[in-house]
């Protein structure tokens, strides 16, 4: 009889379903990080002068702070990771076919976001959500931009909103992450290749979903991507990102900054599926995700709202955050981080109010198995003139099997007495009992687990667009998978 | 149906079932009795293939095929269904959701076609009429928040859905009002037939005036130590359990002599 401890022990030896490499012609920067490799970049691009001068200054702050004390060492990583090597990336690998239209799109790149499950025929595609493609380094493909252009909404990949709307970059680039922000902020303010830009103007609701989704291919690159979302007054936006990439043995570097600004009365909601390739059982391989994430509430009543489902990636250290300035701003987090194998997750959120009565929530639900780890790291900072704000905070772990880890650590600091503060935890190992429940019903051993664990998310899964609340479900049943027996 | 023969198990080590022998055919319900710890609940644990519960020696043939063998998932597959003396919570997971997934995992072991959501909410609310309880339940999660009556009633819910060929109903009369009984009762009276099966584990006789077994056993230490018809159920309620196990140690030592 296969026991409860045998399907544990098999879930660290799933599939990693993504892990297949695209064979297309690509054009590579050679590896190196230096001043001429910041110019190659942005000479492919054809940026204009301010930004190469934004880039040069990053850049130099960057070099500063890795000859200082390189990467930033708080985040609990109790196995480490082998030394980054930023002379042996190259900062810009991309198709060497470039599109003009969808028509001219490389087959050989509709098969691979076709077997991703995510078809760029928009005829194909979910009715209603628009995506962005982004592979490796450039932007290949967005959908249905004819249709948002309609409604003023502008949806588009980040080189191109350089050269069509440089005066909406100019204004928010690095407004909400500054390059002097951290270490992989100003790497990524230096070398950012492409990404998404999105803006709706005033008082429009985006009309449908907005999404990105980013594919790593290439061996020894990695994926810097820079996304900028704002929303005018009024507006509305639902957005939402997905990823993944080859399986390889080697660690490859994805170092992201998301931007968001949401100015009075707007809201966005911004949603991630993160499923990088995590590495296998040994922890050999898997993608390093080091990401910046953060959103301005900047107008009064405006609201942001990060959902993030954190399957992948060998090591995930990110903390989607909110700056809550408006008067009467809102701030939400919800987050499942799923660590397997020999995973590690330092993720959480940082909540900072401003303004008077604003109201943050947090919602995180941490889930370990194999040997993975993973800490909620989260700050709730009351500023002195944020009367009235409000904070609940709510995080959970879930342990599978014995030889994993959960570990939270929140700060709390106040500097108004109005501030009204709950938080809540709680720690708990996946009750065999619950399990044989189940399986006196007839359930399998597996589907048990899925079943108990996506009850444990709940919460945050109902957060999510309905389009993705069900990938995400099926996602971590994916990533508990084992054979059993 | 089912064929229990010289049973030994044990619980860390510490011997529980001690020889348990008991025949239980297609269309009987069977009670059983016993003191607190005497092993009726293990017995339901063995049965339904609970981890931790080692059987030392002895045999379950259940359709003629050897019960023991099966995983627990299996088993249910099979038509072995358990009501929990203490039904579990499994907070997030909705009632609906579960229970179509059990009765779905069953169709498709049975070779028949899963049910979309619809058909299998139309089930539901087929049965929860029948039994005259309310759909409320549908709309939470499993057993959350329940009180200790409704996980009861639940059990009896989910057993109506999954229609069981051999049901083990530990102590599911417990702790309820005499309208929950009733609801119990006429569960279990529903699914009695022919080609089904019922252990009824109890402590009281009240329940047997609803559920009028075929045979009554008493479990005592880890064997059974008396078999009879309802007669013996009241007879225990008057004189106890200690007067069984008296009579059964006499006649033993009787068909020795
Ligand atoms: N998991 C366990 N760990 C240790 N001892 C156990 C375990 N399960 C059962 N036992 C012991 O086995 C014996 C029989 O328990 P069981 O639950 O089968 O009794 P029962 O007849 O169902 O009693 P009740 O009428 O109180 O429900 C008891 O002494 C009990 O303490
Ligand atoms: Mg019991």
């Amino acid at each position: 009889m296969s026991t409860t401890q045998d399907t544990i022990e098999a879930l660290a030896q799933r599939e990693y379903k993504y892990g297949f490499v695209t064979d297309i012609e690509q054009e590579f920067a050679p590896p190196g990080l230096n001043e001429d490799i910041i110019r190659f970049i942005s000479a492919k691009k054809g940026e204009p002068d301010w930004l190469l001068e934004w880039r040069l200054k990053a850049y130099r702050h960057w070099t500063e702070l890795y000859e200082a004390k390189g990467e930033p060492q708080w985040a609990f990583l109790p196995y480490g990771y082998g030394p980054i090597d930023y002379q042996a990336i190259s900062y810009y690998a991309a198709p060497k076919q470039r599109p003009e239209s969808m028509d001219e799109v490389d087959p050989e790149l509709l098969r691979t976001y076709e077997k991703l499950g995510i078809p760029l025929e928009e005829q194909k595609w979910l009715a209603g959500v628009a995506v962005d493609a982004v592979f490796d380094s450039v932007s290949v493909a967005t959908t249905f931009k004819k249709e948002l252009e309609k409604h003023g909404v502008i949806f588009c990949s980040f080189s191109e909103a350089v050269r069509s709307h440089p005066e909406l970059v100019r204004k928010y680039l690095g407004s909400v992450v500054p390059h002097t922000d951290n270490f992989f902020a100003a790497l990524n303010s230096a070398v950012f290749s492409d990404g998404s830009f999105v803006y709706v103007p005033k008082g429009v609701r985006c009309p449908m979903e907005l999404s990105t989704y980013f594919r790593i291919n290439a061996a020894q690159t990695g994926q810097f991507e820079r996304t900028l979302i704002v929303a005018d007054e009024g507006a509305y936006v639902s957005y939402m990102e997905g990823c993944t990439a080859p399986m390889r043995d080697e660690n490859q570097l994805h170092a992201a900054v998301v931007e968001l600004v949401a100015l009075d009365d707007a809201t966005i909601k911004y949603s991630t599926i993160q499923n990088w390739y995590p590495g296998d059982e040994k922890g050999e391989g898997g993608i390093y995700n080091f990401v910046t994430k953060r959103g301005k509430c900047q107008g009064h009543n405006s609201r942001i709202s990060w959902t993030q489902v954190e399957t992948g990636s060998a090591i995930t250290w990110k903390y989607p955050s909110c700056i809550l300035q408006g008067d009467n701003s809102m701030g939400e987090f919800y987050s499942v981080a799923l660590t397997n194998l020999r995973q590690q997750a330092d993720t959480g959120t940082k909540m900072i109010h401003i303004g008077k009565n604003t109201k943050s929530t947090i919602v995180t639900k941490g889930i370990s198995a194999g040997q993975g780890h993973n800490s909620y790291r989260g700050m709730v900072k009351i500023l002195k003139g944020a009367e009235n704000a409000r904070n609940f905070t709510q995080c959970d772990s879930l342990l599978i099997g014995d030889r994993c880890g959960a570990h939270t650590f929140p700060y709390i600091e106040v500097k108004n007495k109005t501030a009204r503060m709950e938080h809540e935890a709680s720690t708990s190992k996946i009750g065999e009992d619950q399990m044989f429940y189940c399986q006196q019903r007839g359930i399998g051993l597996e589907d048990a687990i899925s079943l108990i664990v996506a009850g444990f998310c709940k919460e945050v899964f109902r957060e999510l667009p309905m389009e993705f609340a069900v990938e995400a479900q099926k996602l971590l049943s994916v990533s508990l998978e084992g054979s059993v027996g | 149906m089912l064929e229990i023969k010289n049973l030994h198990a044990s619980v860390e080590g510490k011997e529980i079932l001690k020889g348990v022998n008991l025949k239980v055919g297609a269309g009987e319900v069977h009670s059983i009795m016993g003191p607190n710890g005497s092993g009726k609940s293990t017995l339901a644990s063995v049965l339904a293939g609970r981890d931790g519960y080692e059987v030392t020696a002895g045999q379950v043939l259940y359709k003629g095929k050897d019960l023991l063998e099966m995983e627990p998932e299996e088993r249910a597959c099979e038509g072995v269904f358990m009501a929990f003396q203490y039904p579990v919570e499994i907070p997030g997971v909705g009632s609906v959701q579960f229970l179509t997934a059990a009765l779905n995992a069953i169709r498709k072991h049975r070779g028949k076609e899963e049910y979309d959501a619809l058909e299998a909410l139309t089930l539901f609310r087929e049965k929860l009429k029948i039994l005259h309880m309310s759909d409320d339940l549908l709309g939470r999660s499993v057993n959350e928040g329940f009180s200790g009556g409704e996980k009861k009633k639940n059990e009896i819910f989910q057993m109506a859905v999954l229609e069981p060929s051999l049901a083990v109903l530990d102590e599911t009369d417990s702790g309820l009002d005499i309208d929950a009984l009733k609801v119990v009762a006429d569960g279990v009276n529903a699914l009695r037939g022919p080609k089904r099966a019922m252990l009824v584990i109890t402590h009281y006789q009240r329940l047997l005036n609803y559920i009028v077994p075929d045979y009554v056993h008493v479990l005592v230490d880890g064997r059974i130590v008396k078999t009879g018809d309802k007669e013996l159920a009241l007879h225990l309620e008057e004189h106890g359990y200690t007067w069984a196990g008296e009579r059964a140690l006499a006649d033993a030592a009787g068909s020795k002599a």
